[in-house]
Protein backbone atom coordinates (compact mmCIF):
# COMPACT_ATOMS: atom_id res chain seq x y z
CA UNK A 1 0.00 0.00 0.00
CA UNK A 2 1.17 3.53 -0.80
CA UNK A 3 1.33 6.31 1.77
CA UNK A 4 -1.20 9.04 1.08
CA UNK A 5 -1.60 12.75 1.74
CA UNK A 6 -4.31 15.38 1.77
CA UNK A 7 -3.41 18.30 -0.50
CA UNK A 8 -6.69 20.15 -0.97
CA UNK A 9 -9.24 21.47 1.52
CA UNK A 10 -12.64 23.02 0.78
CA UNK A 11 -15.63 23.84 2.95
CA UNK A 12 -18.83 25.84 2.98
CA UNK A 13 -19.86 27.66 6.14
CA UNK A 14 -22.08 25.47 8.36
CA UNK A 15 -25.49 27.10 8.45
CA UNK A 16 -29.15 26.52 7.77
CA UNK A 17 -28.65 26.91 4.02
CA UNK A 18 -32.21 27.52 2.87
CA UNK A 19 -30.98 28.94 -0.46
CA UNK A 20 -28.65 26.12 -1.45
CA UNK A 21 -29.28 22.58 -2.61
CA UNK A 22 -27.19 19.51 -1.87
CA UNK A 23 -25.48 19.68 -5.25
CA UNK A 24 -24.60 23.37 -4.83
CA UNK A 25 -23.06 22.82 -1.41
CA UNK A 26 -21.08 19.78 -2.54
CA UNK A 27 -19.84 21.41 -5.74
CA UNK A 28 -18.77 24.53 -3.85
CA UNK A 29 -16.68 22.53 -1.35
CA UNK A 30 -15.18 20.23 -4.00
CA UNK A 31 -14.29 23.10 -6.32
CA UNK A 32 -12.57 24.97 -3.51
CA UNK A 33 -10.64 21.83 -2.52
CA UNK A 34 -9.46 21.19 -6.11
CA UNK A 35 -8.34 24.81 -6.39
CA UNK A 36 -6.50 24.54 -3.06
CA UNK A 37 -4.82 21.37 -4.34
CA UNK A 38 -3.89 23.06 -7.61
CA UNK A 39 -5.35 20.14 -9.57
CA UNK A 40 -7.78 19.90 -12.43
CA UNK A 41 -8.00 16.12 -12.82
CA UNK A 42 -9.94 13.87 -10.54
CA UNK A 43 -10.12 10.05 -10.81
CA UNK A 44 -12.63 9.10 -8.14
CA UNK A 45 -15.21 10.74 -5.89
CA UNK A 46 -16.53 9.38 -2.59
CA UNK A 47 -19.53 11.27 -1.22
CA UNK A 48 -20.30 10.96 2.50
CA UNK A 49 -23.98 11.57 3.14
CA UNK A 50 -26.69 10.09 5.33
CA UNK A 51 -30.12 11.55 4.56
CA UNK A 52 -30.29 12.92 1.02
CA UNK A 53 -32.89 10.32 0.07
CA UNK A 54 -35.09 10.85 3.13
CA UNK A 55 -34.84 14.63 3.38
CA UNK A 56 -34.09 15.98 -0.10
CA UNK A 57 -35.64 13.15 -2.16
CA UNK A 58 -32.31 12.72 -3.90
CA UNK A 59 -30.14 9.62 -3.87
CA UNK A 60 -27.40 8.65 -6.31
CA UNK A 61 -25.20 11.52 -5.18
CA UNK A 62 -21.98 10.08 -6.65
CA UNK A 63 -22.96 10.58 -10.28
CA UNK A 64 -24.90 13.78 -9.58
CA UNK A 65 -22.05 15.60 -7.86
CA UNK A 66 -19.37 14.31 -10.22
CA UNK A 67 -21.41 15.68 -13.12
CA UNK A 68 -22.21 19.09 -11.60
CA UNK A 69 -18.63 19.55 -10.40
CA UNK A 70 -17.34 19.06 -13.94
CA UNK A 71 -16.06 15.50 -13.64
CA UNK A 72 -18.81 13.61 -15.46
CA UNK A 73 -17.68 10.10 -16.24
CA UNK A 74 -15.37 9.41 -13.30
CA UNK A 75 -15.90 6.69 -10.70
CA UNK A 76 -18.21 8.15 -8.05
CA UNK A 77 -20.28 6.65 -5.24
CA UNK A 78 -22.13 7.67 -2.07
CA UNK A 79 -20.97 6.14 1.22
CA UNK A 80 -23.45 5.89 4.10
CA UNK A 81 -22.72 5.11 7.75
CA UNK A 82 -25.13 7.46 9.60
CA UNK A 83 -23.23 10.31 11.29
CA UNK A 84 -19.97 8.55 10.40
CA UNK A 85 -20.65 8.77 6.64
CA UNK A 86 -18.05 11.51 6.18
CA UNK A 87 -15.25 9.63 7.94
CA UNK A 88 -16.24 6.48 6.05
CA UNK A 89 -16.00 8.34 2.71
CA UNK A 90 -12.51 9.58 3.61
CA UNK A 91 -11.51 6.02 4.50
CA UNK A 92 -12.66 4.84 1.05
CA UNK A 93 -10.76 7.64 -0.69
CA UNK A 94 -7.64 6.82 1.33
CA UNK A 95 -7.91 3.11 0.45
CA UNK A 96 -8.48 3.86 -3.22
CA UNK A 97 -5.29 5.93 -3.47
CA UNK A 98 -3.24 3.72 -1.13
CA UNK A 99 -4.08 0.65 -3.21
CA UNK A 100 -2.65 2.22 -6.35
CA UNK A 101 -5.93 1.94 -8.24
CA UNK A 102 -6.60 5.67 -8.13
CA UNK A 103 -4.17 8.62 -8.27
CA UNK A 104 -6.39 11.52 -7.25
CA UNK A 105 -9.46 10.92 -5.11
CA UNK A 106 -11.88 13.34 -3.49
CA UNK A 107 -13.89 12.76 -0.34
CA UNK A 108 -16.84 15.12 -0.11
CA UNK A 109 -19.16 15.14 2.88
CA UNK A 110 -22.47 16.89 2.34
CA UNK A 111 -25.73 17.12 4.24
CA UNK A 112 -28.87 19.18 3.81
CA UNK A 113 -31.08 18.71 6.87
CA UNK A 114 -33.27 21.79 6.47
CA UNK A 115 -35.05 20.84 3.25
CA UNK A 116 -38.21 19.73 5.08
CA UNK A 117 -39.66 20.74 8.44
CA UNK A 118 -37.91 19.69 11.64
CA UNK A 119 -40.10 16.68 12.43
CA UNK A 120 -38.94 14.90 9.26
CA UNK A 121 -35.36 15.65 10.21
CA UNK A 122 -35.62 14.04 13.65
CA UNK A 123 -37.38 11.06 12.12
CA UNK A 124 -34.62 10.80 9.55
CA UNK A 125 -31.87 11.03 12.16
CA UNK A 126 -33.55 8.30 14.21
CA UNK A 127 -32.97 5.88 11.30
CA UNK A 128 -29.35 5.62 12.53
CA UNK A 129 -30.79 3.57 15.42
CA UNK A 130 -32.47 0.14 15.30
CA UNK A 131 -35.77 0.76 13.49
CA UNK A 132 -37.57 -2.30 14.89
CA UNK A 133 -36.49 -2.03 18.53
CA UNK A 134 -35.46 1.55 19.25
CA UNK A 135 -36.95 4.17 16.91
CA UNK A 136 -40.37 2.52 16.46
CA UNK A 137 -41.02 2.35 20.19
CA UNK A 138 -40.42 6.05 20.76
CA UNK A 139 -36.69 6.66 21.08
CA UNK A 140 -35.19 9.74 19.53
CA UNK A 141 -31.52 9.96 18.72
CA UNK A 142 -31.00 12.25 21.72
CA UNK A 143 -32.78 9.71 23.94
CA UNK A 144 -30.19 7.02 23.16
CA UNK A 145 -27.40 9.36 24.16
CA UNK A 146 -29.36 10.34 27.25
CA UNK A 147 -29.47 6.68 28.31
CA UNK A 148 -25.67 6.64 28.16
CA UNK A 149 -25.36 9.95 30.04
CA UNK A 150 -27.74 8.90 32.83
CA UNK A 151 -25.84 5.66 33.35
CA UNK A 152 -22.49 7.49 33.31
CA UNK A 153 -23.69 9.96 35.96
CA UNK A 154 -24.86 7.02 38.07
CA UNK A 155 -21.71 4.90 37.74
CA UNK A 156 -19.21 7.69 38.34
CA UNK A 157 -21.40 9.82 40.62
CA UNK A 158 -20.93 13.02 38.63
CA UNK A 159 -23.38 15.92 38.61
CA UNK A 160 -24.84 17.20 35.36
CA UNK A 161 -23.18 20.61 35.76
CA UNK A 162 -19.79 18.95 35.25
CA UNK A 163 -20.63 18.28 31.59
CA UNK A 164 -21.10 21.98 30.78
CA UNK A 165 -17.37 22.39 30.23
CA UNK A 166 -17.54 20.67 26.83
CA UNK A 167 -20.25 22.81 25.17
CA UNK A 168 -18.73 25.94 26.76
CA UNK A 169 -15.31 25.09 25.31
CA UNK A 170 -16.79 24.22 21.89
CA UNK A 171 -18.70 27.50 21.67
CA UNK A 172 -15.65 29.45 22.80
CA UNK A 173 -13.50 27.96 20.04
CA UNK A 174 -16.27 28.34 17.44
CA UNK A 175 -16.23 32.09 18.08
CA UNK A 176 -13.06 32.35 16.05
CA UNK A 177 -14.06 30.04 13.20
CA UNK A 178 -15.86 32.00 10.45
CA UNK A 179 -17.35 28.75 9.11
CA UNK A 180 -18.90 27.81 12.46
CA UNK A 181 -22.63 27.99 13.02
CA UNK A 182 -22.47 29.43 16.56
CA UNK A 183 -19.85 32.15 16.89
CA UNK A 184 -20.70 33.11 20.47
CA UNK A 185 -19.92 32.04 24.03
CA UNK A 186 -22.35 30.29 26.34
CA UNK A 187 -22.30 30.29 30.14
CA UNK A 188 -22.92 27.73 32.88
CA UNK A 189 -26.02 29.74 33.82
CA UNK A 190 -27.43 29.31 30.30
CA UNK A 191 -26.50 25.62 30.37
CA UNK A 192 -28.46 25.10 33.58
CA UNK A 193 -31.52 26.82 32.14
CA UNK A 194 -31.43 25.21 28.68
CA UNK A 195 -34.57 23.48 27.43
CA UNK A 196 -34.66 19.74 28.24
CA UNK A 197 -34.56 17.42 25.20
CA UNK A 198 -34.22 13.94 26.71
CA UNK A 199 -33.26 14.14 30.36
CA UNK A 200 -30.42 14.60 31.36
CA UNK A 201 -29.61 15.96 27.86
CA UNK A 202 -30.66 19.53 27.24
CA UNK A 203 -30.44 21.81 24.22
CA UNK A 204 -26.93 22.99 25.09
CA UNK A 205 -25.64 19.41 25.34
CA UNK A 206 -26.78 18.87 21.75
CA UNK A 207 -25.18 19.77 18.43
CA UNK A 208 -27.49 21.67 16.09
CA UNK A 209 -29.36 20.61 12.95
CA UNK A 210 -27.27 22.13 10.18
CA UNK A 211 -26.31 22.08 6.51
CA UNK A 212 -22.87 22.14 4.95
CA UNK A 213 -20.26 20.46 2.78
CA UNK A 214 -16.54 19.81 3.15
CA UNK A 215 -14.06 18.24 0.73
CA UNK A 216 -10.58 16.74 0.81
CA UNK A 217 -8.31 15.86 -2.12
CA UNK A 218 -6.20 12.78 -1.53
CA UNK A 219 -3.09 11.78 -3.52
CA UNK A 220 -0.02 9.54 -3.10
CA UNK A 221 2.38 11.06 -0.54
CA UNK A 222 5.58 10.53 -2.56
CA UNK A 223 4.45 12.95 -5.28
CA UNK A 224 3.77 15.84 -2.85
CA UNK A 225 6.13 15.23 0.06
CA UNK A 226 7.59 18.48 1.36
CA UNK A 227 4.92 20.61 -0.29
CA UNK A 228 3.44 23.24 2.08
CA UNK A 229 -0.14 22.12 1.60
CA UNK A 230 0.55 18.38 1.98
CA UNK A 231 -0.63 16.65 5.17
CA UNK A 232 0.08 12.94 5.55
CA UNK A 233 -2.77 10.62 6.49
CA UNK A 234 -0.84 8.31 8.81
CA UNK A 235 -3.93 6.29 9.75
CA UNK A 236 -7.63 6.13 8.94
CA UNK A 237 -9.28 3.14 10.61
CA UNK A 238 -12.86 2.02 11.12
CA UNK A 239 -14.57 -0.31 13.58
CA UNK A 240 -18.18 -1.23 14.38
CA UNK A 241 -20.29 -2.27 17.37
CA UNK A 242 -23.90 -3.43 17.85
CA UNK A 243 -26.35 -1.00 16.27
CA UNK A 244 -28.64 -1.00 19.28
CA UNK A 245 -27.50 0.24 22.65
CA UNK A 246 -29.30 -2.52 24.58
CA UNK A 247 -27.04 -5.24 23.18
CA UNK A 248 -23.85 -3.70 24.61
CA UNK A 249 -22.97 -5.00 28.04
CA UNK A 250 -21.41 -1.70 29.02
CA UNK A 251 -23.38 1.23 27.62
CA UNK A 252 -20.79 3.75 28.82
CA UNK A 253 -17.83 2.32 26.94
CA UNK A 254 -17.52 2.90 23.17
CA UNK A 255 -15.93 -0.36 22.10
CA UNK A 256 -15.73 0.71 18.45
CA UNK A 257 -13.90 3.90 19.49
CA UNK A 258 -11.41 1.81 21.43
CA UNK A 259 -10.96 -0.61 18.51
CA UNK A 260 -10.63 1.98 15.76
CA UNK A 261 -8.30 4.21 17.80
CA UNK A 262 -6.09 1.25 18.79
CA UNK A 263 -5.86 0.24 15.13
CA UNK A 264 -5.05 3.83 14.18
CA UNK A 265 -2.37 4.17 16.88
CA UNK A 266 -0.80 0.92 15.78
CA UNK A 267 -0.77 1.79 12.05
CA UNK A 268 0.64 5.26 12.83
CA UNK A 269 3.13 3.93 15.37
CA UNK A 270 2.02 6.40 18.04
CA UNK A 271 0.08 6.38 21.31
CA UNK A 272 -2.49 8.75 22.84
CA UNK A 273 0.36 10.71 24.48
CA UNK A 274 1.72 11.68 21.04
CA UNK A 275 -1.50 13.33 19.85
CA UNK A 276 -1.37 17.15 19.92
CA UNK A 277 -5.05 17.88 19.29
CA UNK A 278 -8.27 15.95 18.93
CA UNK A 279 -11.27 16.79 16.76
CA UNK A 280 -13.81 14.65 18.59
CA UNK A 281 -17.42 13.80 17.83
CA UNK A 282 -19.14 16.00 20.43
CA UNK A 283 -22.66 15.49 19.06
CA UNK A 284 -23.76 15.41 22.72
CA UNK A 285 -21.64 16.26 25.77
CA UNK A 286 -21.65 12.63 26.89
CA UNK A 287 -20.16 11.48 23.57
CA UNK A 288 -17.13 13.72 24.16
CA UNK A 289 -16.54 12.02 27.49
CA UNK A 290 -16.96 8.47 26.18
CA UNK A 291 -14.81 9.13 23.11
CA UNK A 292 -11.93 10.59 25.18
CA UNK A 293 -12.02 7.61 27.53
CA UNK A 294 -12.20 4.93 24.84
CA UNK A 295 -9.29 6.53 22.95
CA UNK A 296 -7.09 6.43 26.05
CA UNK A 297 -6.92 10.20 26.65
CA UNK A 298 -8.31 9.83 30.14
CA UNK A 299 -9.30 7.02 32.47
CA UNK A 300 -12.91 5.88 32.74
CA UNK A 301 -14.74 8.24 35.06
CA UNK A 302 -11.91 10.83 35.19
CA UNK A 303 -12.64 12.88 32.06
CA UNK A 304 -14.91 15.52 33.54
CA UNK A 305 -12.44 16.26 36.33
CA UNK A 306 -9.65 16.71 33.76
CA UNK A 307 -11.90 18.80 31.54
CA UNK A 308 -12.88 21.12 34.38
CA UNK A 309 -9.17 21.65 35.13
CA UNK A 310 -8.66 23.04 31.61
CA UNK A 311 -6.97 19.99 30.11
CA UNK A 312 -8.93 20.15 26.83
CA UNK A 313 -8.81 23.91 26.16
CA UNK A 314 -6.82 25.42 23.28
CA UNK A 315 -3.88 26.06 25.63
CA UNK A 316 -4.39 22.81 27.57
CA UNK A 317 -2.50 19.52 27.16
CA UNK A 318 -4.94 18.14 24.58
CA UNK A 319 -7.01 20.79 22.78
CA UNK A 320 -10.34 19.38 21.52
CA UNK A 321 -13.04 20.73 19.19
CA UNK A 322 -10.54 23.40 18.21
CA UNK A 323 -12.77 24.92 15.50
CA UNK A 324 -15.93 24.54 17.57
CA UNK A 325 -16.58 20.82 17.22
CA UNK A 326 -20.03 19.50 16.36
CA UNK A 327 -21.55 21.65 19.10
CA UNK A 328 -20.11 24.97 17.92
CA UNK A 329 -19.22 24.51 14.25
CA UNK A 330 -22.40 22.52 13.70
CA UNK A 331 -23.22 18.93 12.76
CA UNK A 332 -24.20 18.52 9.11
CA UNK A 333 -24.39 14.78 9.70
CA UNK A 334 -22.77 13.13 6.67
CA UNK A 335 -20.37 16.07 6.21
CA UNK A 336 -19.17 16.17 9.81
CA UNK A 337 -16.43 13.54 9.49
CA UNK A 338 -14.90 15.43 6.57
CA UNK A 339 -15.06 18.78 8.42
CA UNK A 340 -13.24 17.20 11.37
CA UNK A 341 -10.35 15.92 9.22
CA UNK A 342 -10.24 19.17 7.25
CA UNK A 343 -9.94 21.14 10.51
CA UNK A 344 -7.21 18.84 11.80
CA UNK A 345 -5.36 19.36 8.49
CA UNK A 346 -5.76 23.15 8.78
CA UNK A 347 -4.19 22.98 12.23
CA UNK A 348 -1.21 21.02 10.86
CA UNK A 349 -0.88 23.51 7.98
CA UNK A 350 -0.94 26.33 10.57
CA UNK A 351 -3.95 27.82 8.78
CA UNK A 352 -6.34 27.97 11.72
CA UNK A 353 -7.52 31.44 12.81
CA UNK A 354 -4.99 32.98 15.25
CA UNK A 355 -6.87 32.49 18.53
CA UNK A 356 -7.53 28.82 17.91
CA UNK A 357 -4.30 27.80 16.17
CA UNK A 358 -2.63 25.14 18.27
CA UNK A 359 1.16 25.71 18.23
CA UNK A 360 3.53 22.97 16.97
CA UNK A 361 1.09 20.30 15.89
CA UNK A 362 2.89 17.11 14.90
CA UNK A 363 0.00 14.62 15.18
CA UNK A 364 -3.67 15.61 14.97
CA UNK A 365 -6.47 13.08 15.46
CA UNK A 366 -10.12 13.13 14.40
CA UNK A 367 -12.85 10.71 15.38
CA UNK A 368 -16.20 10.42 13.63
CA UNK A 369 -19.02 8.45 15.29
CA UNK A 370 -22.15 7.01 13.67
CA UNK A 371 -25.32 6.22 15.60
CA UNK A 372 -24.89 5.74 19.32
CA UNK A 373 -21.38 4.39 18.67
CA UNK A 374 -22.01 1.66 16.10
CA UNK A 375 -19.59 2.93 13.42
CA UNK A 376 -16.44 4.79 14.39
CA UNK A 377 -13.65 6.11 12.14
CA UNK A 378 -10.42 7.35 13.70
CA UNK A 379 -8.00 9.33 11.56
CA UNK A 380 -4.48 10.51 12.44
CA UNK A 381 -2.74 13.19 10.39
CA UNK A 382 0.85 14.32 10.50
CA UNK A 383 3.14 16.92 8.91
CA UNK B 1 -47.85 3.13 8.26
CA UNK B 2 -45.65 0.12 8.96
CA UNK B 3 -48.21 -2.72 9.07
CA UNK B 4 -45.85 -5.43 7.74
CA UNK B 5 -43.34 -4.56 10.45
CA UNK B 6 -46.03 -4.57 13.11
CA UNK B 7 -47.21 -8.01 12.00
CA UNK B 8 -43.70 -9.41 11.66
CA UNK B 9 -42.76 -8.31 15.18
CA UNK B 10 -45.93 -9.50 16.92
CA UNK B 11 -44.21 -12.29 18.88
CA UNK B 12 -41.62 -9.84 20.14
CA UNK B 13 -44.01 -7.02 20.94
CA UNK B 14 -46.69 -9.12 22.64
CA UNK B 15 -44.71 -11.99 24.16
CA UNK B 16 -41.10 -10.84 24.39
CA UNK B 17 -39.99 -13.74 22.25
CA UNK B 18 -36.21 -13.73 21.99
CA UNK B 19 -33.89 -16.55 21.02
CA UNK B 20 -31.80 -19.13 22.84
CA UNK B 21 -28.67 -20.70 21.42
CA UNK B 22 -28.88 -24.51 21.52
CA UNK B 23 -25.08 -24.76 21.58
CA UNK B 24 -24.07 -22.35 24.34
CA UNK B 25 -27.40 -21.43 25.95
CA UNK B 26 -27.04 -17.67 25.54
CA UNK B 27 -30.30 -15.74 25.37
CA UNK B 28 -30.83 -12.79 23.04
CA UNK B 29 -33.44 -10.11 22.61
CA UNK B 30 -34.20 -9.21 19.82
CA UNK B 31 -33.98 -12.80 18.52
CA UNK B 32 -31.00 -13.60 16.30
CA UNK B 33 -30.37 -16.09 13.52
CA UNK B 34 -26.73 -16.58 14.52
CA UNK B 35 -25.44 -16.70 18.08
CA UNK B 36 -23.27 -13.62 18.79
CA UNK B 37 -21.25 -15.63 21.31
CA UNK B 38 -20.48 -18.95 19.56
CA UNK B 39 -21.71 -18.23 15.98
CA UNK B 40 -23.98 -21.28 16.03
CA UNK B 41 -27.01 -21.17 13.75
CA UNK B 42 -28.94 -23.53 16.04
CA UNK B 43 -31.24 -20.99 17.60
CA UNK B 44 -34.67 -21.61 19.12
CA UNK B 45 -37.42 -19.16 20.11
CA UNK B 46 -37.32 -18.32 23.79
CA UNK B 47 -40.00 -16.40 25.64
CA UNK B 48 -38.69 -13.97 28.25
CA UNK B 49 -40.59 -13.58 31.51
CA UNK B 50 -40.58 -9.81 31.30
CA UNK B 51 -39.18 -9.00 34.71
CA UNK B 52 -36.02 -7.07 35.39
CA UNK B 53 -34.30 -3.97 36.72
CA UNK B 54 -33.70 -0.55 35.21
CA UNK B 55 -30.12 -0.15 33.91
CA UNK B 56 -30.64 3.40 32.67
CA UNK B 57 -33.51 5.70 31.70
CA UNK B 58 -34.38 9.04 30.13
CA UNK B 59 -37.39 11.32 30.22
CA UNK B 60 -38.17 12.42 26.67
CA UNK B 61 -39.33 16.02 26.26
CA UNK B 62 -38.80 16.38 22.52
CA UNK B 63 -40.13 13.33 20.73
CA UNK B 64 -40.13 12.02 17.19
CA UNK B 65 -43.29 13.16 15.39
CA UNK B 66 -45.67 10.26 16.08
CA UNK B 67 -44.87 10.28 19.80
CA UNK B 68 -45.13 14.04 20.11
CA UNK B 69 -48.42 14.12 21.96
CA UNK B 70 -47.14 11.70 24.63
CA UNK B 71 -44.36 13.90 26.05
CA UNK B 72 -42.98 13.78 28.63
CA UNK B 73 -42.57 10.00 28.66
CA UNK B 74 -39.86 7.73 29.97
CA UNK B 75 -37.83 5.09 28.17
CA UNK B 76 -35.41 2.75 29.83
CA UNK B 77 -32.81 0.06 29.28
CA UNK B 78 -33.94 -2.90 31.38
CA UNK B 79 -31.80 -5.82 32.49
CA UNK B 80 -34.13 -8.83 32.29
CA UNK B 81 -33.78 -11.71 34.75
CA UNK B 82 -32.67 -14.05 31.95
CA UNK B 83 -29.66 -11.84 31.16
CA UNK B 84 -30.79 -9.98 28.03
CA UNK B 85 -31.24 -6.20 28.07
CA UNK B 86 -34.21 -4.52 26.40
CA UNK B 87 -35.17 -0.96 25.42
CA UNK B 88 -38.74 -0.04 26.36
CA UNK B 89 -41.07 2.71 27.43
CA UNK B 90 -42.06 2.84 31.09
CA UNK B 91 -45.69 3.24 32.14
CA UNK B 92 -47.82 3.65 35.26
CA UNK B 93 -45.15 5.74 36.95
CA UNK B 94 -44.39 9.42 37.44
CA UNK B 95 -41.16 10.13 35.51
CA UNK B 96 -39.70 11.78 38.62
CA UNK B 97 -40.01 8.54 40.58
CA UNK B 98 -37.91 6.42 38.18
CA UNK B 99 -34.48 5.30 39.37
CA UNK B 100 -31.69 3.00 38.24
CA UNK B 101 -32.04 -0.45 39.83
CA UNK B 102 -35.83 -0.20 40.15
CA UNK B 103 -37.60 -3.58 39.59
CA UNK B 104 -40.04 -3.51 36.66
CA UNK B 105 -42.30 -5.93 34.77
CA UNK B 106 -43.75 -6.09 31.28
CA UNK B 107 -47.29 -5.08 30.40
CA UNK B 108 -48.98 -4.67 27.02
CA UNK B 109 -49.97 -1.11 26.28
CA UNK B 110 -50.74 1.15 23.35
CA UNK B 111 -47.51 2.28 21.71
CA UNK B 112 -49.08 4.73 19.28
CA UNK B 113 -52.12 5.57 17.23
CA UNK B 114 -51.64 6.34 13.58
CA UNK B 115 -54.10 9.20 13.11
CA UNK B 116 -57.86 8.95 13.54
CA UNK B 117 -58.45 6.09 11.13
CA UNK B 118 -55.14 4.28 11.29
CA UNK B 119 -54.55 1.11 13.31
CA UNK B 120 -53.51 1.36 16.95
CA UNK B 121 -50.19 -0.31 17.67
CA UNK B 122 -49.77 -2.24 20.89
CA UNK B 123 -46.63 -3.64 22.41
CA UNK B 124 -44.53 -4.07 25.53
CA UNK B 125 -43.97 -1.36 28.11
CA UNK B 126 -42.65 -1.84 31.63
CA UNK B 127 -44.12 -0.73 34.94
CA UNK B 128 -42.77 -0.79 38.49
CA UNK B 129 -43.28 -4.04 40.44
CA UNK B 130 -45.25 -3.05 43.50
CA UNK B 131 -44.12 -4.20 46.93
CA UNK B 132 -47.38 -6.11 47.43
CA UNK B 133 -46.58 -8.62 44.69
CA UNK B 134 -42.80 -8.56 44.90
CA UNK B 135 -42.79 -12.06 46.39
CA UNK B 136 -45.15 -13.62 43.89
ZN1 LIG C 1 -24.13 -19.76 21.22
Amino acid sequence: MRKVAIIGLGQTPVREHWDYSIRQLAVQALTEAMKDAGRSNLDALFVGNMLSGALAEQEHLGALIADYAGYAGIEAVKIEAACASGGAAVRQAVLAVASGQVDTAAAVGVEKLTEFSGKFTSKGLATAADADYEASIGLSFAALNALMMQRYMYEYKVPKDDFAVFPINAHHNARFNPNAMFQYDITLRQYRKAKPIADPINLLDSSPISDGAAALIIVPLDKVKGQDNAVEVVACEMATDTLDLANRKNAVWLKAAEKSSKKAYSVAGVGPGDIDLFEMHDAFSIVSVLSLEACGFSEAGQTLKKANEGYFKIDGQLPVSTMGGLKGRGHPVGATGVYQILEAAMQIRQEAPGNIQVPDVRYAMAQNIGGSGATIVTTILSK
Amino acid sequence: MDIPRYWRLRNQRYRLEGSRCKECGSICFPPRFLCPHCKSAEMEPYELKGRGKIYSYTIIHQAPDIFDKNVPYTVALIDLEEGARITAQLTDIDPDDVSIGMPVEMVIRKIYEDGENGPIQYGYKFRPILFTDAGS
